[in-house]
């Protein structure tokens, strides 16, 4: 707790770079960009609907820095999974969860911890684009921050422009800032929701299909945009497409059902190369190389 | 003119292709679409034209008069506006708290079974016949008011301007109250719906980024449905404007401007409804239709400007027609 409590305190000093070498002695040797974020690890890790047991006995270790891809074919618990990893799960019904999921060695299941804090270090973006359509492009940034503490008109505008960036949207909106963010498109849309969870700076953040509703031209630019990020950030993408895991990827989960009804269960689990190109069972394999699913 | 509307509504081009079907989908269409439009403006017309009397003997001044003499001959409307509107907007502010508050309880913390099961009895409450409230009211809650709630609530509000002197059972206060009960149903059952189909990726969207519930209800789920909440508090308040068995019964009917909520007084609807068996008289009739003019116009403008409303503090999704 002890740690986190210094990183919130100093997570306005993160938000704006420029201001980065004044006062924080943790952060002052780093260069602006460049960021150790934290490790996530899962251990024997069941999720349920109600009765309805998703995902069975996950164990896994997340890098910082990395960029984490699942991979799998479609009710194999890829979704539920990232899903538990913020405790976005227990708010879908009758989601409940069992095992622990530690983020830099401590639970996020554990006894004292509020769901609140943990989704403000893990954040996430969906599967199809969610921006607030009653907000601007800039309200839709600062949304999340706007729950926090109140910060300076000056210091928004610099965080605004400093997601944006990230998320490789920063040239397309800037003369339009006040725009309703539902005046963007698909790709666009997304994008933004990319920048809206950079802006609460997180330690990790998870990507559950973001691209699976886009256009190439737009997949690429998210992928770009996550090559930048994992300088500073954790990141878990659930994918299906193969190309995106290989290039993308520096770890690669392979999650598998063995029969209809059954959990899911993470069946192999590597460095992204080794699962792409010899993966040690056989399901693996007739996956990646497009057999099945 | 009709083979000027048909050519317009492209309906012989439509026949010769062959395109039968949508030809006659097109004229029941607008058959339908015109039927309401026409019906609505039959009755603005059939009530301003029943009025004419009343108007060529009072003039505009009608709105502003406070007699009403079926003896002499003398009517004015004031009192009955000032009933129905304070009646009104007393329910109103105390409707719409509470059944939004009831439909973020049953959308947003009930179990999935409380909120159908209360979901559908809200419902229910609002199909109750409105006699029935008002035979409630006069029989229920207002000996229960003067007993009980009469002695510690003068002493607390008493020296208000609108609420001083003495507490009357059937007064606009518990007309108002019973108004509340009736509308409630109607903020209660469709702000429910309106909240329930707010898109679950909105919550989570906030709830990713750090928000607590009620964060998340107030800065995702509310400004998305704002737009049909206003919707329902509009039809509610049209409701309770037009609103006549229940008030009646209750109000007193007192034909005079109040100057305390504990006292009686009138609304348009029941003085309407607590007259039109001795009309008699052509100036006399004349007036109750006027004042249902008055009544017709003040719901339309109530209405009017709840949809203004939702059209200037809504830059997104929310559906300009209110949600209903």
């Amino acid at each position: 707790m002890e740690r986190n409590k210094t990183k919130e305190q100093t997570s306005k000093e993160k938000a704006t770079p420029k201001k980065q070498e004044s006062q924080t002695g943790q952060r002052q040797a780093e260069a602006p960009m460049e960021h150790t974020a934290q490790s996530m690890e899962v251990n024997g890790l069941n999720a349920y609907y109600g009765g309805f047991k998703a995902i069975t006995d996950i164990g896994m270790k997340i890098a910082p820095n990395k960029v984490t891809a699942l991979i799998g074919p479609s009710g194999c618990g890829k979704s539920t999974f990232i899903r538990t990893l913020n405790r976005m799960h227990e708010v879908a019904r009758g989601g409940r969860v069992e095992g622990e999921v530690l983020l830099d060695g401590e639970d996020i299941y554990g006894k004292n911890v509020d769901p609140v804090q943990v989704r403000r270090k893990i954040g996430m973006v969906f599967q199809k684009p969610n921006p607030f359509p009653t907000m601007t492009i800039y309200d839709n940034v600062v949304a999340g921050l706007k729950l926090q503490k109140r910060h300076k008109k000056g210091e928004l505008d610099d965080i605004v422009e400093g997601s944006l960036r990230q998320s490789a949207l920063w040239d397309e909106v800037k003369n339009k800032l006040n725009d309703s963010g539902m005046s963007l498109s698909g790709g666009q849309q997304q994008r933004l929701c990319i920048a809206r969870t950079l802006a609460v700076e997180p330690e990790v953040i998870l990507l559950d299909e973001p691209a699976s509703a886009l256009d190439p031209m737009s997949t690429m630019k998210i992928e770009d945009a996550m090559l930048e990020l994992k300088k500073r950030y954790t990141i878990v993408i659930v994918t299906h497409n193969m190309q995106q895991a290989s290039r993308a990827s520096d770890y690669t989960g392979f999650f598998f059902i063995e029969d209809m009804g059954e959990p899911g269960q993470l069946w192999e689990f590597a460095e992204t190369e080794k699962i792409f190109t010899r993966p040690e069972r056989k399901e693996t394999e007739d996956y990646v190389t497009g057999r099945f699913g | 003119m009709l083979s000027a509307l048909a050519s317009r509504l492209n309906l012989l081009k439509q026949l010769r292709q062959g395109n039968f079907g949508d030809a006659v989908f097109k004229i029941l269409a607008y058959f339908f679409g015109l039927f309401l439009l026409f019906i609505t403006l039959f009755i603005m017309y059939q009530l301003l034209f029943q009025g004419v009397p009343a108007i060529r003997e009072f003039g505009i001044g009608f709105l502003w008069s406070t007699e009403f003499d079926p003896v002499q001959q003398q009517f004015g409307a004031l009192q009955f506006i000032q009933g129905t509107l304070v009646t009104a907007f007393i329910s109103m502010l105390l409707a719409a708290p509470i059944g939004i508050g009831i439909a973020a309880f049953l959308v947003e913390i009930a179990p999935e079974r409380v909120n159908r099961i209360v979901g559908f009895l809200v419902e229910m409450l609002a199909a109750i016949p409105s006699v029935v409230y008002g035979l409630w009211g006069i029989f229920v809650l207002a000996p229960f008011l003067r007993t009980y709630v009469e002695p510690w609530l003068i002493p607390v509000v008493g020296w208000i301007p609108g609420f001083e002197g003495p507490f009357r059972g059937y007064s606009v206060f518990t007309a108002s109250l019973v108004l509340t009960i009736m509308i409630l149903p109607t903020v209660a059952a469709i702000s429910r719906n309106v909240l329930q189909a707010v898109p679950r990726d909105q919550r989570e969207a906030m709830l990713a980024l750090g928000s607590t519930r009620w964060e998340m209800f107030s800065k995702a789920v509310m400004p998305y449905a704002k737009g049909g909440v206003i919707g329902a508090l509009a039809l509610a308040l049209g409701r309770a404007a037009g609103e006549t068995m229940a008030v009646t019964i209750i109000i007193g009917n007192a034909r005079r401007v109040f100057t305390s909520v504990f006292d009686q007084g009138a609304t348009i609807a029941s003085v309407i409804a607590g007259n039109f068996t001795d009309a008699s008289g052509g100036v006399y009739i004349s007036s109750l239709f006027l004042l249902g003019f008055v009544l017709f116009i003040l719901t339309l403008s109530i209405n009017v400007v709840a949809r203004l409303l939702i059209r200037a503090t809504s830059t997104g999704p929310t559906n300009p027609t209110g949600g209903f």
